[in-house]
């Protein structure tokens, strides 16, 4: 077990056993000293509370993996296109993975993987890459995880960065997690927070767990290249810097064939704006009641100017709109300038799709509903009121 | 056929929440369940076993000793064989050293599997690294997010979730896939699997019996360490209006966007 107990110092106390997460600390009955349980996961959240230090976790060390904070250096950004467009979150993390670089005093570099997409190069400069590697290859030409995970190892085996960071996007998630296995590398999902020690250059990657309940903090202390995956949204892109440039870098790596064969795309949200990117949003709860009253929502989308339409899982587990409009925990992160949930209650896996939104507005009948806890203006009454009334006011005002 | 679906026992999410004074976890009550999207991923395997009779699934999880909660469940839902792979020397593990011991396990299972099914992540860390991860050491091709899928002559045709539409893909067998929420509806246990999952004896394997290198399993093997927990920062909530007309809350609200300069 690698959490070391000193039975001589426990006191019996209880705190620890009160702040474990996964229910693995128990205290005797003998004496109320504390056990703990295969259900232990290391989290360390019950050193801190121990008030006489009885608690610890020795420090991992990997043979293979000593002294790799000395041969790593340079912090890269995985650089999503797709079909020859890079994804907004390349550009922010092009912007975040700048600052830590500097705090680092190293380079960034984006890797773009593809084939025939040059035209990626000049923005990935103007956002802030002071290096492309660029691998261009037949086998990258349609994303599958495979082919772009041997591009990506093989980068890595060379030139050794000490972070790599990628979008926590169905993309990104799916190869990088290859990637980390082939490089012995530590990986995080869906971090909401990055921050470096400049002393030990360890990225401090903070991500939610346990639905949203909680914050984690991880290190990888040992292993380079530290890896993360970052949600989209929650960090800010840069404004380009026309002009700027750097230094291209072309890389020939043999690929195997794909061996997963994409035969077709279907684009499902054709006429319909997408939540993801949406500067103005309308989401709809199961308070909306149906799919034929989710047309008012549209209606006040469109009165807003065009707002994409959003819904919480309630909603779309009825079946009343599809889950490409889902926001939250599995579903999508959102920032817009304005979020207005109607009929929504606001659980914490809702919540954390959209609490940085930058205005939070909230329709209600319950006037205790969570959702108004977030809301900058919370209206309680009845939507199917108040949303027509707001269509009308908002024509009006034109 | 032989499937090998891959679940994992988690507290049920919604339940668990932040004391607001003591900042700690408030689990009273928290159950465990089988993580949502597993139980997708099962239920693709079953209605590929009603279509092709011949296939054997075997369900397995890694935990403490309760997981076998899990494994019942999924007996009693249809699945024919377990592995509980519950061992201290696996405690502490991340991704990379949880995907490193299943693979293990599924390497000493016979036959080899032709499928080898995942949910897309668990709720309980939603990493969504473990499926693509034991694909990796096994040197399988996997598929995430996938939904739909068809097998024919030793081919898997599955399609695959993305922000804003999906794919259709073809890959040989074998494979991995990992099972998002869209591709069913599971079913529930039925009388005679419920049977048959109280009857079930169910040994666990150990790290040795699975000949999992040491170097690479528990928290020693684990690159990466969770250093502290902490509550999500509150938003703090601004106004609210109650007990006024709709249609001057309406006004007011149009009013406050334009002096935000928001429309
Ligand atoms: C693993 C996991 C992942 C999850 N992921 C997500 C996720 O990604 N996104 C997500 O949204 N949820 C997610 N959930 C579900 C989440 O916990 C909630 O169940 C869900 O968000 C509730 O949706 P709701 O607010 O629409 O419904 P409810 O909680 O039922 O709330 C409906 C609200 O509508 C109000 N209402 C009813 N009628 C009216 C009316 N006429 N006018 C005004 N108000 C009215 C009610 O007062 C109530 O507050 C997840 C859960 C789990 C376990
Ligand atoms: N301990 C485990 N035992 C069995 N399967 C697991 C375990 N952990 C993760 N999985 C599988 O991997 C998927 C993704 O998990 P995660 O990467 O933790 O989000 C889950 O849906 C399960 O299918």
């Amino acid at each position: 077990m690698a959490l070391q107990i000193d039975l001589d110092l426990c006191t019996g106390c209880g705190a620890c056993v009160a702040v474990c997460p996964f229910c693995a600390l128990t205290q005797r009955p003998s004496d109320g000293k504390v056990e703990v349980n295969e259900a232990c996961t290391a989290c360390g959240a019950c050193i801190e509370v121990c008030p006489v230090g009885a608690l610890s976790l020795p420090e991992p060390t990997s043979p293979a993996a000593a002294g790799q904070s000395e041969t790593h250096r340079g912090l890269w950004v995985f650089a999503e296109q797709r079909g020859g467009q890079l994804q907004d979150v390349t550009f922010e993390l092009l912007g975040k993975g700048g600052e830590l670089a500097r705090e680092l005093g190293v380079e960034v570099g984006a890797v773009l993987l593809g084939h025939q997409v040059d035209a990626c190069v000049g923005p990935l400069f103007e956002h802030g890459a002071d290096v492309v590697y660029v691998v261009d290859h037949p086998a990258l030409a349609a994303y599958t995880a495979e082919p772009y995970a041997e591009a990506m190892s093989a980068l890595i085996k060379k030139h050794r960065p000490e972070i790599v960071l990628a979008g926590a996007t169905s993309i990104g998630r799916s190869f990088i997690a290859r990637v980390a296995i082939e490089a012995t590398a530590g990986l995080t999902a869906d971090c909401t927070e990055l921050a470096v020690d400049p002393e030990n250059r360890c990225l401090i990657q903070t991500r939610p767990a346990f639905g949203g309940n909680i914050l984690a903090a991880i290190l990888c202390p040992n292993h380079r290249p530290q890896m993360a995956t970052v949600r989209p949204k929650v960090f800010p892109q840069p404004a380009p810097v026309e002009g700027r440039t750097g230094r291209r870098v072309d890389e020939q790596v043999e690929l195997k064939d794909p061996v997963v064969r994409v035969l077709e795309t279907v684009d499902a949200m054709q006429h319909e704006v997408n939540v993801a990117g949406a500067e103005f949003i309308v989401a709809g709860g199961r308070g909306v009641g149906g799919p034929e009253q989710f047309k008012l929502l549209a209606e006040l989308a469109e009165a807003l100017g065009g707002a994409a339409v959003g819904a919480s899982r309630a909603a779309v587990d009825a079946g009343w709109i599809s889950s490409f409009h889902q926001v939250g925990q599995t579903g999508k992160t959102v920032r817009p300038k304005v979020y207005i949930a109607c009929g929504i209650s606001g659980q914490i896996q809702h919540l954390v799709g959209m609490n940085s939104s930058d205005t939070i507005i909230a329709i209600n009948k319950d006037p205790d509903a969570p959702i108004f806890e977030v809301a900058d203006i919370g209206i309680v009454g009845d939507l199917f009121v108040v949303v027509p009334e707001l269509v009308k006011a908002l024509r009006k005002a034109q | 056929m032989h499937i090998v679906v891959c679940v994992k026992q988690v507290p049920n999410t919604t339940q668990v929440r932040i004391h607001p004074e003591t900042h700690t976890l408030v689990r009273d009550g928290v159950e465990s369940v089988m993580n949502p999207f597993d139980e997708n991923a099962l239920e693709m395997a079953l209605q590929l076993k009603e279509s092709h009779p011949d296939t054997v699934i075997t369900v397995l999880t890694m935990g403490p000793s309760q997981a076998e909660a899990v494994l019942r469940e999924a007996v009693g839902r249809g699945a024919d064989k377990v592995m509980l792979l519950s061992d201290k020397a696996l405690a502490g593990s991340d991704t990379w050293a949880t995907s490193y011991a299943l693979s293990q396990a599924i390497r000493t299972m016979s036959p080899r599997p032709d499928l080898v099914l995942f949910g897309k992540q668990a709720i309980d860390g939603d990493t969504a690294q473990v499926g693509p991860s034991v694909a990796t050491w096994l040197a399988l091709p996997c598929i995430t997010c996938a939904f739909g899928l068809e097998v024919a002559d030793g081919r898997a045709k599955v399609k695959r979730s993305f922000e804003d539409g999906y794919e259709i893909l073809e890959v040989a067998l074998p494979c991995a896939l990992t099972v998002v929420k869209e591709a069913n509806v599971p079913r529930m246990a039925s009388l005679r699997g419920k049977m048959a999952a109280k009857k079930l004896v169910i040994e666990p394997t150990t790290a040795e019996m699975i000949g999992a290198d040491p170097a690479n399993i528990g928290l020693l093997a684990s690159p990466t360490r969770v250093v502290s927990i902490l509550s999500p920062p509150a938003r703090s909530s601004g106004v609210k209006w109650q007990g006024e007309e709709p249609a001057d809350m309406a006004r007011k609200l149009v009013e406050e966007l334009r002096q935000r300069k928001l429309i």
